[in-house]
């Protein structure tokens, strides 16, 4: 895909969307109330309005050829750059699917221990410790000084005999 | 997600306490229940309110008294008018170590908010820590205002444009406004603002001509002569403005609280209920508790707990139906 | 006046006692490592530490809170200059110019003048809040619905530079801000707005932080990526006496703005609704417009690190007064330091002043020695602030990416706000390739919620009369500033023309 495809793209996306946001907001009230002024719809559905006219515009441009991006023909993403992101991406939706199942410091771990030892190329010694370290870390930092309980899902019991340490 | 999620926690939950209590950390399990982790204070209400003020005064006296094992966590969850905090609640169902401080937003909102599919009834009542009161306020500087009559002529003369300031559509004192407007038959213009405190501002500054604030929220401006209360509308006169009139002495039969309790969410077990219960109500009794109520205008003589509680809510689920019925959904949203 | 220096005088004295040095210190100290953490600031470190000030008299409590307080509102240019991810609202700007020096190994320059910054801001303030807060406060009260909205098109006229040159896609990144604040509860009718799926984490809207770290966390390290291909080049900073000296040479360079800054910091951060947003906004704004050489901003300017961060500190100090006098928040965390001082058994109200005098002077002076002591343990941290940055790339970004989603979830404690955010990033990330700025929908996300509520609130008030904007005298001058400053760079731009043809 070239940038000038990824751009109509993006453009009709865009547009798209201001039209979803038009059509939610417009399930309330859009128009001026006597005595009241604007109803409760009425912000949102005249900005996504200008949205809609904005991302029209960018299209039209992009067909007349006035943005440099329409008139680009190199790839919007490289081979190369698609595999980097991904790796990012996937990890980090790795992060959060886990902890949804397995709670959070578990997914750190495993996270950890991906990134550092299989993107980064650690060692293992320095990856043992980091993938250790900085869980315990979030952990005395967020359940201990802040008192921020981060989720744990499946893994909560394990942290009942920390607690008995924490608060005894 | 929350689907599988839940079957892993059905396997696995067991098996790592079997661990945990083989390993001798929770021998304490049988006996009474006592909190294994810390326990969320859920607040229906943002940062800096009176339910905000209110918890965290709670957890301040908590961790002094020594009360918990756990610690408690006040955690925010404003959206909605409280929408998004009973939900959380009604997912946390069966959970023994999440308690909800309300408002009166507890029985409105869903009410109003029909889509919000939480039935509040199911929920497990602790204990009412408070009755918090509601004046009429004007600027002092409205001289030709000086006792409920003369209010109403004045906002009869005015019209629509008399502005009465409130802290949201479908909050406690819109649907005390809406009351009035309707048992005295005038029309006004409420208008929101995000809190008690920036109503009580806006009245002093003159942005708006009257409000139905809390005693606490108006009662410095008061004592330095910037507003002063019409009118009460509470059953008798409060210790702290013996000299204002109730609605009740005057005829009017308007009378509105505002509960602040605390409830768990629904399915929670009986012995973690009652621990709660212990726990609020040694809060309750204690003087730190009593003195804040009395300083801030609040009503605590009778502790209510448990199924009491429940009953409670019950009766007030049925009268704020009836009353938002009578007055008209659309009176409260304007819309 | 006599009476003033004394009751100040007598408050910096207690403020120097032994105990209430120590937590001035240990609060400060706290306050930036809390601050310098994106997804964390001031209301955290406040908010948990508030139940142990039950254990110390309330003058070394309210101190110790001020100094958490203090603490954070420097260390939130510590996240955004490191790490290119605003830690909070108020250091949102600060990212603009404070992420391109770090790039180019000039971090440690950045810091300092960030340091120097707030040092200006937050002397400037504790005296303006010394010598004139009871007729500010006076002021304040004359500040409702139709001057807020005034001022917030005050707020978006100052950055109207800030966008690029793509004229369409700013309006785009703009309105789509606008629309994603909207989500949530409408207090105005009481009515949910905008909840996708009905979903019930779209009930409390969309944090600004969400969007934030997301767009500036998350999509600017996929960017990061992009552009180096993964071999991110470590860069190179050398600390030493002689920088440090020659850095805070520097200061020259921005005084001016930072005390300009400072002054409108501190008298926005004392109207209650406004705060420390919307003042580093327009004072960045302001650093822009009437620079010699606009075009360096956003581009590693150090005045343009300068410039928020002296107006962010100001305003908070400034937020402090309709908290004491009014017994309004202007800030969640001065909302829990409210909460604190009706614990304690202190009214604030119009009466705080006069009859706790010993309390509000104890504070004040507490300000000032706070102040003083966060620059100074600040400029020591700077070094570890800075070596975070020689981390290799493979090091450092995976421990972006943790403190993005556990700072994500801090505020509201929910995984849908991570889920939202991680969304943010990735579509962030995409059209930021396609040249959208992003900057606009941040700002716009800001300040959304405030114009369009105080909009329909004054005009609720006005019978829906939009006149009421212009016949008020204060939003009247406001709204005429803010059409002066919008056409201020057209007439230049039109004035420069014509030379430019002969």
């Amino acid at each position: 895909m070239t940038v000038r495809t990824a751009e109509l793209l993006m453009g009709i996306l865009c547009a798209l969307c201001s039209i979803g946001l038009m059509v939610k907001s417009a399930e309330l009230n859009i128009g001026w109330i006597e005595g009241r002024g604007p109803g409760s719809g009425a912000w949102p559905f005249w900005l996504s309005t200008g949205m809609l006219l904005a991302s029209l515009l960018t299209l039209f441009r992009w067909f007349r050829g006035i943005t440099p991006e329409s008139r680009s023909t190199v790839p919007y993403m490289t081979r190369e750059t698609l595999v980097i992101v991904s790796i990012s991406a996937g990890s980090i939706l790795f992060l959060l699917v886990a902890t949804h199942l397995i709670g959070i410091y578990i997914a750190l771990l495993l996270f950890l221990m991906f990134y550092l030892r299989f993107v980064g190329r650690h060692s293992w010694l320095l990856t043992s410790v980091l993938m250790i370290a900085i869980p315990v870390f979030v952990f005395c930092l967020f359940e201990w000084a802040l008192k921020i309980p981060l989720p744990k899902s499946i893994t909560e019991p394990m942290f009942y005999p920390i607690y008995d340490l924490m608060y005894s | 997600m929350s689907i599988i999620s839940t079957k892993l926690k059905k396997t696995l939950v067991p098996a790592v306490v079997a661990v945990t209590t083989t390993l001798g950390f929770s021998a304490t399990a049988f006996a009474e229940w006592s909190p294994k982790k810390p326990i969320e204070l859920i607040i229906m209400a943002g940062a800096g309110g009176g339910a905000d003020q209110i918890a965290r005064l709670l957890q301040g006296l908590i961790e002094k008294k020594d009360l918990s094992s756990r610690p408690f966590i006040p955690i925010n969850k404003p959206g909605g008018s409280g929408a998004e905090a009973l939900r959380y609640l009604q997912d946390k169902a069966g959970d023994d170590h999440t308690v909800l401080v309300t408002l009166n937003s507890f029985y409105t909102t869903p009410i109003i908010q029909k889509g919000i599919g939480v039935d509040v009834t199911k929920f497990t009542p602790i204990g009412r820590m408070a009755l918090d009161n509601f004046l009429l306020w004007v600027h002092s500087d409205q001289t030709d205002i000086t006792d409920l009559d003369s209010y109403v002529a004045k906002v009869k003369e005015t019209g629509k444009s008399w502005t009465v300031g409130g802290t949201g559509s479908g909050q406690e004192d819109s649907i005390l406004t809406a009351m009035m407007e309707k048992h005295f038959d005038y029309e006004v213009t409420y208008i929101p603002f995000p809190g008690g405190g920036t109503v009580a501002k806006n009245l002093v500054g003159k942005h708006i001509d009257s409000t139905v604030n809390n005693p606490a929220e108006q009662n410095e401006f008061y004592r330095a002569g910037n507003s002063k209360p019409l009118v009460q509308f509470t059953a008798e006169r409060l210790p702290a403005y013996p000299d204002i009139p109730t609605a009740k002495e005057l005829g009017h039969d308007i009378e509105y609280y505002m509960q602040r309790s605390i409830n768990g969410p629904p399915g929670m077990s009986a012995e973690a209920q009652q621990w709660y219960i212990d726990l609020f109500a040694e809060l309750y009794a204690s003087e730190e508790w009593q003195t804040f109520c009395v300083e801030d205008g609040l009503a605590c003589d009778e502790w209510m707990a448990g199924d009491d509680l429940g009953a409670f809510h019950d009766v007030q689920i049925a009268k704020h139906k009836e009353l938002i019925e009578s007055v008209g959904a659309s009176a409260i949203t304007g819309e | 006046m006599e009476s003033i220096l004394l009751l100040l005088g007598a408050g910096i004295l207690e403020a120097l006692q032994p105990v209430n040095l120590m937590m001035i210190i240990l609060g400060c100290t706290i306050g930036l490592l809390v601050g310098a953490m994106p997804g964390l600031g001031s209301v955290n470190g406040v908010a948990i530490l508030l139940p142990i000030t039950f254990l110390v008299p309330p003058t070394a409590a309210i101190i110790f809170l001020a100094a958490i307080y203090y603490g954070a509102m420097y260390g939130g240019a510590i996240s955004s200059i490191t790490l290119g991810i605003p830690g909070a609202s108020t250091a949102v700007a600060t990212v603009f110019d404070g992420r391109p020096l770090a790039q180019s190994g000039q971090a440690d320059k950045a810091l300092i003048a960030a340091a120097v910054a707030s040092f200006i801001g937050g002397t400037i303030s504790v005296v303006l809040f010394t010598l004139f807060a009871p007729p500010l406060a006076a002021f304040a009260l004359k500040f409702g619905p139709p001057e807020e909205f005034a001022l917030m098109i005050l707020a978006f006229a100052t950055f109207i530079g800030l966008g690029g040159d793509d004229i369409p896609k700013t309006i785009f990144s703009i309105l789509i801000g606008l629309v994603l604040a909207t989500v949530g509860l409408d207090i105005i009718s009481g009515q949910p707005r905008l909840i996708f799926g009905d979903i019930s984490g779209f009930l409390h809207g969309v944090n600004f932080l969400v969007l934030a770290i997301g767009i500036y966390g998350i999509g600017e390290m996929l960017w990061t990526l992009e552009t180096t291909k993964g071999k991110v080049a470590v860069h190179k900073v050398q600390i030493s006496f002689r920088s440090l000296i020659a850095n805070l040479k520097d200061i020259k360079s921005y005084i001016a703005t930072s005390s300009l800054g400072s002054v409108l910091g501190y008298f926005v951060g004392t109207l209650p609704a406004a705060g420390a947003t919307p003042a580093s906004l327009m004072s960045y704004g302001l650093a822009k417009t009437f620079s010699k050489d606009p075009d360096s901003f956003g581009k590693g300017n150090v005045a343009g690190v300068a410039a928020p961060e002296a107006a962010n500190n100001a305003a908070s100090t400034g937020s402090m007064l309709p908290m004491i006098t009014l017994g309004i928040p202007g800030s969640p965390t001065t909302a829990i330091l409210l909460g604190g001082m009706i614990i304690w058994g202190l009214r604030p109200g119009p009466l705080l002043f006069t009859e706790h005098p010993d309390f509000v002077w104890g504070l004040i002076g507490s300000l000032y020695i706070a102040n003083l002591a966060t620059v100074l343990i600040n400029i020591a941290f700077i070094p570890v602030f800075v070596r975070v940055l020689t981390l290799p790339f493979t090091i450092l970004a995976p421990i972006i990416y943790i403190l993005c989603v556990v700072g994500g979830y801090a505020p509201t404690q929910t995984m849908h706000d991570v889920w939202l955010m991680f969304v943010f990033g990735i579509v962030g990330y995409l059209m930021r390739k396609l040249n959208y700025p992003v900057a606009p929908a941040v700002l716009a996300i800001v300040l959304g919620p405030l114009a369009e509520r105080s909009l329909r609130q004054s005009l609720l008030a006005s019978q829906g009369d939009m006149l009421t904007f212009v016949e008020r005298p204060i939003s009247g001058v406001c709204i005429l500033i803010a059409v002066l400053l919008v056409s201020y760079p057209l007439i230049k731009k039109y004035r420069n023309k014509p030379k430019a043809n002969t």
